[in-house]
C-alpha cells in the first residue's frame, strides 16, 4: 500500500457571493493594505490516505470531494496529491 | 387525530425538536415520536419533521454531515412513497444537502445571525402546505438563522418558477436569498423545506398562529 498526502481546496463558485470574503477585504483595506482587487475565503482539507497506487487514491478523493467535502451547487474543488 | 404519528428527528445539535413536538401535540393534538438520527425504521410514522438547530455543530457546511445519517438514507423510500416531510431551518439545509430539494443555503448576505419576525408571501399551493392561496396571502413567521441565504443557479430557478415549487417568498428579503426565496417544495409537493419556523408561531401567547396550518397539513394524504 502506498500512502499519499492530499490537500483539497474548496472554494465558493465565482457566482456565489462571499460575504465573509467581502468583510475580510474591507478589514484588509482598513489595515492599510493597498491594491486588493478581490478577496474570497475557501477551505483547505488535509488528508492522509492509503491505497494501491495513485489512481485508486484519486478515485477515493474524487468521491469524497464530490459527495462530502464540497457542495457542488455552491462550491468548486481541486486537490494536489503527494506520495509519501 | 386517530393514530397519525409524526416522527421528529433528533440529530446531535438539533434544538427545535422539543418545540416542534410541543406545537404538534399541545396545539394540534397530533401524536409525535422522537427519532434518533441513527434510526432507519420509519415504518410506524406517517410524516417526518426535520427540525431546526445545528446538527453536528454545522461542521463543514450546515446539514452536510447529517446527510449521511441512517435516518436520512431511509428517508428516500419514505419520500418516494408519498409521505410528507417538513424540513425547518436546519432541516431545510439538510434536505438541500441530501438532494431532496434543489439549491443550497449559504451565509446571510450581511453575515448577521438574524432573529426576527418576517412577512412572507405564499406563492404556490403545491402540496397544500399553506392555507387559501386563491388570493395572494401574506403570513408572518419567525426566522432565526445565520445561513439562510437560498442560492441556486439560473436554470434551477427557472425550473422552480415554471413548476410552481416556490412556496414562500420574503416580502423584505432579510438575508440575500435568490428571488427572495424562503421555502420550496419538491415536484410532488410532499417535501417542504423552509427557513422560517412555523412551530414558533402556533399560539397567540408567543406572538402568532400563522404556523399552525403548515404543521397541521402534515396529516394531509
Amino acid at each position: 500500500m502506498d500512502q499519499f498526502a492530499v490537500k483539497v481546496f474548496v472554494r465558493l463558485r465565482p457566482s456565489v457571493l462571499d460575504p465573509a470574503g467581502e468583510a475580510t477585504k474591507s478589514a484588509s483595506i482598513k489595515l492599510g493594505a493597498e491594491g486588493i482587487k478581490s478577496l474570497r475565503i475557501g477551505k483547505m482539507i488535509e488528508v492522509k490516505i492509503e491505497g494501491n497506487g495513485e489512481n485508486e487514491v484519486r478515485e477515493k478523493i474524487d468521491l469524497l470531494c464530490d459527495r462530502l467535502f464540497a457542495n457542488t451547487v455552491i462550491e468548486d474543488y481541486e486537490y494536489s496529491l503527494e506520495k509519501l | 387525530m386517530d393514530n397519525f404519528t409524526v416522527g421528529v428527528v433528533v440529530f446531535p445539535g438539533s434544538n427545535c425538536d422539543r418545540d416542534v413536538s410541543w406545537a404538534l401535540e399541545g396545539c394540534l393534538d397530533i401524536r409525535t415520536k422522537y427519532f434518533w438520527h441513527e434510526s432507519s425504521d420509519l415504518s410506524d410514522v406517517d410524516a417526518i419533521v426535520l427540525p431546526g438547530g445545528f446538527s453536528y455543530g454545522d461542521y463543514l457546511r450546515c446539514g452536510a454531515i447529517a446527510r449521511f445519517s441512517p435516518l436520512i438514507n431511509a428517508l428516500d423510500e419514505f419520500v418516494k412513497s408519498g409521505k410528507r416531510v417538513l424540513g425547518i431551518c436546519n432541516g431545510f439545509q439538510i434536505l438541500t444537502e441530501s438532494g431532496f430539494l434543489p439549491g443550497a443555503l449559504v451565509a446571510n448576505k450581511n453575515l448577521n445571525f438574524i432573529c426576527d419576525d418576517v412577512e412572507l408571501d405564499i406563492i404556490s399551493s403545491k402540496g397544500g402546505w399553506f392555507n387559501n392561496v386563491d388570493e395572494k396571502q401574506t403570513i408572518k413567521l419567525p426566522i432565526a438563522h445565520g445561513e439562510g441565504r437560498y442560492h441556486c443557479d439560473s436554470d434551477t430557478l427557472k425550473k422552480l418558477v415554471d413548476n410552481e415549487l416556490i412556496a414562500l417568498r420574503y416580502k423584505n428579503n432579510p438575508n440575500g436569498s435568490s428571488f427572495d426565496i424562503a421555502g420550496i417544495t419538491n415536484e410532488k409537493g410532499n417535501v417542504l423545506g423552509l427557513m422560517p419556523h412555523p412551530e414558533r408561531a402556533c399560539d397567540e401567547t408567543i406572538g402568532g398562529t400563522d404556523g399552525l396550518f403548515t404543521l397541521k397539513s402534515l396529516i394531509l394524504k
